[in-house]
């Protein structure tokens, strides 16, 4: 609803867009009809609402075409159905972000549990040093970087036109198409969970029952992976619940760069051509996911916290 | 018979960002089978350094120690000073346990009472699932929880103080060990429920005869359940002795300002408490005489000038009461007892 | 001349809390202070014991209205102060003072002692003879601290210091009321003797009324005048020192004595100890009838039905049905 308020304030006439050079008025005044933008605003929302659950047709006559439910629209600039532009984008985004989750946790929990076991000795200098560096590198840079440098200059990933591989039918050509986001994306997320972690954990060390392990005559490795990680393991899930629903949402910046068709460039790209189905299509499906995502974390804190359980 | 537990001469020295603090110097002491020795200090005494480090869990890269000590049980033994660090594990849980000061924070929240039960008996009989189930269950009943089998499943939130702290104990007994240490383990709890837990520690001693050493502050518990008392003073012992010897007649001057400082019920209400002046010293830089001197009234009764130059010895005319103090024993004998029956009119 | 300096009728306490059942919220009370009721004269001590979750401090903080009570009276020095708002409440401040338990976190890290001392004549207004700064020390002087230091902050002093600091700041303004919230509790046995010392001495020279809170009953006995036990927010006795520690009458009482262990091994080794069974019900929740029912040996119907009054047996007030 935001979005379709936001874009009713801004001065350009949708129908205008929908043709390239060779606009004549009369295909603007055509097209505004087609796709229902002589209509008021109001209604053209309730359209768009209604059109998820039984599809919406655009035009009359014999120009007459429809998307089928769910339909989010349709995009005029890609001349296409939103719902299929993202079928075809939202596995890549999916990809991304999970193959960036997964090496950023084991990266990100590992690093920092070394760094509390090892606090102040080499393992926690570099550890930090580490993080200095994923924090303050904006993934702009970072992907730009192994950009430049991995694709360009090494070649050893190619600047990926091909497009998007499934992992089943061409597991290198996936790899390497997804290689360099995930880098970029896990070396930021990797760097916040270290920090994390290593705070975490070493708070959880200092707690009485540790030592009353300890006192139980534990080695200290079960102490640290079974008793401590147990505890830590409450925050860093919610933490990490939450960052990978809003990856989810579209990862736009590192998309965008490394020239990833997942649904971050889909966004940006419709903003920029004021493609208003595809934007509002891309947020909904965003805000869905953070939604599930809450709750699910929701859920999974009350197993892993049983104090919250009683309540 | 031998004692279950023998601390000889232990010291134990960290550095800090002021200097190295001497936290105890040269302390011994001996339980054993069935009885409950105290150790009695307040804070900076030295007596929480000592527990800890009777199951080796003081901090092992910066800290120093020296002496010995010596655990005893049916047939095994072992000196925790000079022993690696996974001897020393065998032993934790297992032929020496420890119970702590605070019940609420003691137990891990995320894992049932049964399992944290259970995992005592794993870690030194591993593989034996049931039985420890089993064993968890039957402990629990020993210290009193009623539906053991039921609570078992729960967590430790579910369970109030006192309960909690019966659960600790129902832990550290899980192995039968010869020799409890119990730091400060009713001072959280009310006084009813203290009155319960060490009626329990009593009774449970009984039953196996275990060894205790009970760390406390509070003169009230020493009185209830100790049988000999190691009074602790910057580090060192000052008095050691039974119940009986450091109450009716204390031979430290500590020990007897103590003793006269503590507010008793029935006791006239109306008298001052004697205050002991002043403050424990800095356990960075201990004074070179008896680290009392500066505290203590009876100075004028001892050789001149040896009290703030010369650290007094563990002396007594009875083997099993011994003192530091520089004053000839007859003559605190004398002076200490009129002072006595004073504190307790 | 005998108004009481403070009196308080029927005060309570409720703190409003909630639990999930299943998606509905369901609206509780923690009954903290569930009506008390005594009287404190001019220059009384009054101690008010009790065990964890008994309300004790929770009644210490609403009489001085550092929490506004849930129903009751209050009357301060012949005013009914219940309802009475913030704003009106500050003059009267300087006459009922705090003093808390720890040490540590009742003084500002921050502000050097001298400035801690001296906030109070800051926030009433009020300039004494000869200047802030000379009181200040005069002050620190009566409560054995070293005028000198005044520039010190409160981590280069010691626990039983900084309890004295405390004190010092309390009696700046010459209250005629002080509530001492556990003031020993967190002190070392040596030094709790001191500031209890200090304390009795103060209140003897100023004449202050003070209502001491502690859960150490030989502590208690020494320094007041009367006491008033209590349990899950309630009083369950009250009577001057000497009455409720020789004969008490209330079974909660007597099982308290028991429990505390006396510094004398002889007497421990020959007492018969009262062990209260079971556990301390929620105040969420408490008992219906007398709240002391459930742990009593020597409950009956009525106590389980009824709630026993306040009433005079002998020379103590006892709210129960069977009182020793």
């Amino acid at each position: 609803m935001v979005v379709y308020g936001v874009f009713s304030i801004l001065p350009f006439d949708p129908a205008a867009l929908t043709c390239g050079q060779k606009c004549t008025p009369q295909v603007i005044e055509a097209n505004r009809i087609k796709l229902g933008f002589d209509k008021p605003l109001w209604e053209q929302y309730w359209l768009f609402l209604s059109g998820i659950f039984v599809g919406r047709t655009y035009g009359a006559g014999s120009a007459e075409f429809s998307c089928p439910a769910p339909s989010f629209g349709y995009s005029f600039n890609e001349n296409m159905c939103v719902t299929d532009m993202l079928k075809e984008a939202l596995p890549i985004t999916v990809n991304l972000a999970i193959g960036a989750f997964v090496i950023w946790m084991v990266v990100g929990v590992g690093l920092g549990l070394l760094a509390a076991k090892f606090r102040g000795r080499y393992p926690d200098t570099l550890s930090s040093v580490f993080v200095l560096l994923g924090t303050s590198l904006p993934t702009f840079v970072t992907g730009l970087f192994l950009l430049v440098y991995v694709s360009i200059k090494w070649k050893i990933v190619p600047l990926s036109l091909e497009g998007y591989k499934s992992l089943f039918d061409d597991p290198l050509g996936y790899f390497r198409y997804f290689i360099l986001g995930w880098i970029t994306l896990a070396i930021a997320y990797a760097a916040f969970y270290t920090r994390f972690t290593r705070a975490t954990v070493l708070e959880t060390l200092g707690e009485d029952y540790i030592r009353t392990a300890r006192a139980k005559g534990l080695t200290e490795r079960v102490v640290l992976l079974k008793h401590t990680m147990r505890a830590v393991l409450a925050p860093i899930t919610t933490s990490a619940g939450l960052d990978i629903a809003g990856l989810i949402g579209g990862a736009i910046i590192t998309e965008s760069i490394l020239n990833l068709g997942g649904l971050g460039r889909m966004t940006i790209q419709a903003v920029y051509e004021f493609d208003l189905s595809v934007v509002v299509a891309t947020t909904m499906l965003a805000a869905a996911v953070v939604i599930t995502m809450n709750l699910i974390v929701d859920i999974a804190y009350g197993y892993l916290d049983p104090r919250v359980r009683m309540k | 018979m031998k004692n279950l537990l023998e601390i000889k001469d232990l010291k134990v020295t960290f550095p800090t960002d002021d200097g190295f603090v001497h936290a105890v110097d040269g302390v011994s002491i001996s339980v054993a089978p069935g009885e409950t020795v105290a150790i009695v200090g307040e804070s900076g005494s030295g007596k929480t350094v000592t527990s800890l480090s009777v199951i080796g869990l003081h901090n092992r890269r910066v800290t120093q120690i020296s002496g010995s000590i010596i655990v005893n049980d049916k047939n095994e033994s072992l000196d925790i000073v000079t022993a690696p660090l996974d001897k020393i594990r065998s032993y934790r849980g297992r032929v020496v346990s420890m119970i702590f000061q605070d019940p609420m924070s003691s137990l891990h929240p995320y894992y049932r009472i049964g399992s944290q039960l259970a995992e005592a008996y794993l870690v030194h009989n591993p593989g034996q699932k049931e039985a420890a189930h089993k064993k968890a269950v039957e402990m629990l009943e020993l210290v009193g929880i009623p539906e053991p089998q039921v609570r078992a499943k729960e967590y430790p939130h579910q369970f109030s103080g006192g309960m909690r702290q019966r659960v600790m104990i129902a832990m550290a007994l899980m192995n039968d060990p010869a020799v409890l240490i119990a730091d400060e383990p009713t001072t959280a709890l009310d006084v009813t429920v203290q009155a319960q837990i060490l009626q329990l520690l009593k009774d449970l001693q009984k039953k196996l005869n275990m060894g205790i050493l009970l760390i406390t502050h509070d003169l009230g518990v020493v009185a209830q359940v100790a049988d000999r008392v190691s009074v602790m003073y910057a580090g060192r012992i000052v008095e050691q002795g039974s119940v009986d010897d450091i109450f009716y007649s204390p031979h430290a001057p500590y020990t007897l300002g103590l003793l006269k400082s503590v507010p008793r019920i029935g006791a006239k209400s109306s008298e001052r408490l004697k205050a002991i002046p002043g403050q424990p010293p800095s356990l960075i830089n201990l004074p070179q005489g008896c680290a009392f001197a500066p505290r203590c009234e009876y100075i004028s009764l001892a050789p001149s000038g040896a009290c703030e130059s010369l650290k007094p010895e563990l002396l007594g005319s009875k083997d099993e009461h011994k003192s530091r103090c520089h004053v000839p024993e007859g003559m605190r004998d004398k002076t200490f007892a009129a002072e006595i029956k004073g504190a307790r009119a | 001349m005998s108004t009481p300096l403070l009196s308080v009728r029927n005060l309570q306490k409720y703190f409003p809390t909630s639990r999930n059942v299943g998606f509905r919220k369901e609206k509780l009370q923690v009954k903290a202070v569930d009506g008390i009721s005594f009287d404190l004269m001019k220059g009384e001590t009054l101690g008010l014991v009790g065990e964890s979750g008994c309300g004790k401090t929770t009644a210490g903080r609403t009489i001085l209205k550092l929490i506004e009570p849930t129903a009751g009276q209050i009357i301060f020095d012949g005013k009914d102060i219940t309802k009475l708002r913030p704003g009106l409440m500050t003059p009267l401040r300087a006459q009922m003072q705090i003093i808390f338990q720890d040490p540590f976190s009742a003084l500002n890290p921050r502000q050097t002692v001298g400035k801690i001392i001296a906030a109070p004549f800051e926030i009433q207004k009020v300039t004494p003879e000869g200047g802030v700064k000379k009181e200040v020390a005069a002050l620190m002087e009566r409560v054995g601290l070293n005028p000198e230091h005044y520039n010190r902050y409160p981590h280069e002093f010691s626990g039983g210091q900084r309890q004295r600091i405390g004190i010092a700041r309390a009696i700046a303004l010459k209250p005629k009321l002080i509530v001492a919230d556990e003031p020993v509790s967190a002190l070392d046995v040596s030094i709790q003797a001191q500031v209890i010392n200090l304390i009795d001495d103060l209140q003897k020279a100023d004449g202050i009324s003070i209502v001491f809170i502690a859960h150490d009953l030989s502590v208690v006995q020494h320094i007041s005048d009367r006491v008033a036990v209590m349990y899950l927010g309630k009083i369950m006795e009250i009577a001057k020192t000497e009455d409720l520690f020789s004969a008490p009458h209330h079974p909660y009482t007597t099982a308290l004595l028991s429990a505390v262990p006396q510094p004398d091994p002889r007497s421990e080794r020959s007492r018969e100890r009262i062990i209260l069974k079971g556990d301390l019900p929620s105040p969420i929740n408490p008992p219906a009838g007398c709240v002391f029912n459930t742990r009593c040996w020597k409950a009956q119907d009525i106590c389980r039905t009824k709630t026993p009054e306040l009433l005079t047996v002998g020379k103590s007030q006892v709210a129960c049905h069977f009182p020793e």
